[in-house]
């Protein structure tokens, strides 16, 4: 496996995540947890990979490894190992930590003894998210130290060494990543793997219990620390200054990913400029920004979303009575939103200096393209649900729905997802729009997210009897975030057997009365059990379960199995159009004379089209995938 | 030679064009050259359109600034124009020249635009080379092998800093020994496709 490669200062092609996974193998990590989200998810994924090929071959893995229930839960697991003096690494997306937040505010007044790194991946430009919130303003609040690498290179680095700063601290350290860090691939020079601790030992101590005196002593106690913790911002080798051509009172400060196209514009515009490149953004380097402040009579700042330096970088100009002018989102110069390019630097910069910008304009085409969004998957069973659920008839319906690949239901034909805020949000808001409205309400939600956020708000329907139809599309897996498991799933993040957590025995448990399994690929049966749901007074469940189509034909690879893709007799074919205007499957298109077709490339033989086609005019073909 | 090409890879999500990313990052370390390789996941690979960028040689960033793409390589005809802002007038465009319908159009909300405006208007943007990938694919063995057959491609236009051997043996070194044969097939065929282009 590359990832264990042994040889020290070979260079592999890693992927940001890829290399936070491997700084973390060779800082001897003991424990690793996770809630899987993009764009963080490839991290945790790298360890399960290792842990399932040990677990394979009878081995012991070098580290634990879980995909925990949620973020909260996955943060207090490798707290306590780390307070049991382990090294251990939680990984999530950034919304994850607004989940985990209730437990890291007060992880950081404790700390750790071994050391913590939490990695935190945002999402500028919301690539995969619900916002793009700025997670650095995290480590402002909580206190926490914070890293932010700019390559695969520096991810590595700052996750191995990121184990010493958190252990000399005492102190959990925020790994704050961003999509164009997870997810771009990089040369990354290896270093030797270090052997594990393995076992910890938990010491009592009166001060790990956070009563309000208790609490009182540790904020103090946080505060002395982050003092020690700007002397080692100051030392740090993440915080540096590079020179460009004969710098005169030109200067920029800038962190993360932003640094590397900075880098090659400056190059490209032959600036004479000095570039004090931040890796270690809090606490900030105070003397070396002043020193920096000093050394300028103009400062561009460039930063992602939110102006977290540019704002310290003004505070500290004014602790030193300087006059430098500070470029960047206050003067309009750089946006809050999105992520940046090349290109958005290189026209602020352009304005700044008054220069021509070296890249083009985009040009436009005159052609009218049609929009490609993400779509459910050709043989989705959640597109087998909507439809039946559809099929029911309610009229005025409200759909709230979740996080995953059913939130894709929002789409044409089927538009059957109205309202979503953040994971579990279905359940909590179906309550609140049966109390404010006389409509009907069928909300949805995957397995995964049943688990993590939706229990809690199923209670809350049963107890106050909300007249709600609750829909766990239970798939058996993680989809949208690459097929992890779940506390659903018969083997765990270790590849290990797992007791499978029955997701419609729980829902008995929370005290829901009505609860109905059903199979979605029977789709009339599963049309009456949502009428039934509607008509029942109260809080109803429907647990529907089929496999995700692309995980169960991956599989049926693995054992052999053929796969039977579809076609459209067209003698037989009266151009209902039900399969293509109602379903709506993607597989599905329109050739000459209006004649429907079914792509070969895309289809995933579910067999539902054939299944919802009047005239019987779709069959499988002869030919397999 | 120059000292930094830049590569855009594009077309759907499931189409492979990560991994041909991905392998083509991997033969140019393996040449010894620096690379960066950007990728989309999550969300934007269930079907949608997808973009990648690599960058070998002298380069700090993964991604490719508006008009700075040496090449585009699409594996879908409207994708390769959806991201013509990369190109300039040298810029090498190679595409397949099978559509594949977005489900906007099946539902009847938008139009797919006539093939021969697309490719007209493609000649418009830089040097284009079309070719048949699914048809290659299908003669090597199997439609999977597309992404290898527009690798291929992209090997034979001369614009890689290392030798087409090199990516050949990469993309060899990355499957299961069964696919190895057809995927060499589908590699040549690339090849030899855009060589009597």
């Amino acid at each position: 496996m590359e990832i264990l490669e042994e040889t020290t200062g070979e260079k592999l092609l890693l992927l940001g995540n890829e290399a936070i996974t491997r700084g973390a193998l060779e800082a001897g990590i003991d424990v690793a947890t996770t809630y899987p989200g993009t764009p963080s998810s490839e991290i945790a994924d790298t360890f399960s990979m290792i842990a399932g090929e040990a677990t394979k071959k009878n081995k012991n893995p070098r580290f634990y490894f879980e995909y925990s229930t949620n973020e909260k839960v996955a943060l207090e697991v490798a707290a306590a190992a780390s307070i049991c003096g382990l090294r251990s690494l939680t990984c999530m997306k950034h919304v994850g930590l607004n989940v985990a937040s209730d437990a890291f505010m007060t992880y950081v007044y404790i700390g750790c003894k071994g050391g913590h790194i939490i990695v935190s991946a945002d999402d500028p430009g919301c690539h995969s998210s619900q916002n793009e919130q700025d997670n650095r303003y995290y480590a402002i609040f909580s206190g926490a130290p914070m890293l932010e690498p700019a390559n695969p290179q520096e991810a590595k680095e700052m996750t191995r060494l990121g184990f010493d700063i958190s252990e000399e601290l005492k102190l959990p350290i925020l790994l704050r990543t961003t999509t164009r860090l997870n997810h771009i691939r990089g040369p990354v020079e290896i270093k030797k793997l270090k052997e594990p601790r393995r076992k910890g030992y938990f010491e009592k101590n009166p001060m790990l219990v956070t009563t309000p005196a208790v609490a009182r002593v540790r904020h103090s106690e946080l505060l002395k620390t982050l003092k020690k913790a700007e002397e080692l911002s100051e030392k740090s080798q993440f915080n540096y200054v590079l020179n460009f051509g004969k710098p005169d009172h030109w200067g920029i400060v800038t962190s993360g990913v932003s640094f590397n196209y900075v880098k090659e514009i400056v190059e490209d515009l032959k600036l004479n400029i000095k570039i004090l490149k931040l890796g270690m953004t809090h606490p900030l380097p105070k003397k070396m920004c002043k020193k920096f402040i000093k050394a300028c009579k103009n400062i561009i700042v460039v930063e992602e979303l939110e102006p977290i330096l540019e704002d310290q970088f003004k505070v500290m100009a004014h602790d030193i009575g300087s006059n430098v002018k500070i470029f960047g989102k206050s003067t309009g110069h750089f946006s809050r939103l999105y992520e940046y390019n090349p290109d958005i630097i290189a026209d602020a910069f352009s304005k700044i200096f008054n220069i021509k910008n070296p890249f083009n304009k985009p040009k436009g085409s005159e052609i009218t393209l049609p929009s490609r969004p993400p779509i459910l998957c050709p043989g989705c069973p959640h597109r087998a649900t909507y439809y039946a659920a559809k099929k029911a008839k309610p009229k005025d319906v409200i759909y709230p729905t979740d996080i995953g690949c059913y939130t894709l239901g929002r789409y044409k034909p089927l538009e059957m997802a109205d309202l979503l805020l953040c994971m579990g949000s279905n359940a909590g808001t179906a309550c609140g729009l049966a109390i404010a409205t006389e409509q009907k309400i069928i909300s949805f939600m995957g397995d995964s997210t049943f688990f993590h956020a939706a229990i809690p708000a199923i209670i809350d329907a049963a107890h106050h009897n909300h007249d709600v139809v609750i829909t766990i599309l239970d798939n058996r897996t993680t989809a949208m975030t690459g097929h992890q498991p779940h506390p659903g799933t018969d083997l765990d993040g270790m590849g290990r057997k797992a007791k499978r957590i029955l997701v419609e025995d729980v829902v008995k448990g929370c005290g829901i009365n009505q609860v109905e399994i059903v199979d979605p690929n029977k789709i009339k049966e599963t049309t009456e059990a949502f009428k039934r749901a509607l008509e029942f007074k109260g809080p109803a469940v429907i647990v529907s379960k089929s496999p995700c189509i692309i995980l169960e034909n991956r599989n049926k690879i693995k054992r052999g199995e053929d796969i039977f893709i579809y076609e459209i007799d067209q003698e037989k074919c009266k151009k209902c159009k039900i399969c293509i205007a109602q379903f709506g499957c993607p597989a599905f298109y329109y050739g000459k004379d209006e004649n429907i077709f079914i792509d070969i490339q895309q289809c995933n033989g579910c067999g539902n089209c054939a299944t919802i086609c009047p005239f019987d005019a779709i069959a499988p073909r002869e030919v397999t995938k | 030679m120059k000292s930094k090409t830049s590569i855009v890879l594009t077309g759907i999500g499931g189409q492979g064009v990560i991994t041909a990313s991905n392998i083509l990052g991997k033969a140019a370390v393996k040449a010894g050259f620096n690379v960066y390789v950007s990728e989309i996941h999550g969300m934007a690979q269930r079907g949608g359109t997808v973009d990648c960028t690599v960058r070998i040689g002298d380069v700090t960033g993964a991604l490719i600034a508006n008009g700075a793409a040496d090449v585009i390589l699409s594996t879908e005809p409207i994708e390769t124009l959806r991201y013509i802002k990369y190109s300039n007038k040298n810029t090498k465009i190679i595409t397949d020249i099978t559509p594949v319908i977005p489900f906007t159009v099946s539902a009847g909300m938008e139009d797919y635009p006539d093939l021969d405006k697309i490719f007209e208007e493609l000649k418009k943007y830089g040097l284009l080379y079309k070719i048949d990938a699914v048809k290659i694919a299908k003669e090597a063995g199997s439609i999977l092998t597309k992404n290898t057959v527009m690798l291929g491609a992209l090997a034979g236009i001369d614009i890689l800093p290392f030798k087409s051997q090199i990516l050949l043996e990469t993309i060899l070194e990355n499957i299961p020994k069964r696919y190895k044969e057809i995927n060499k097939k589908a590699f040549e065929g690339g090849l030899k496709a855009i060589k009597n282009h």
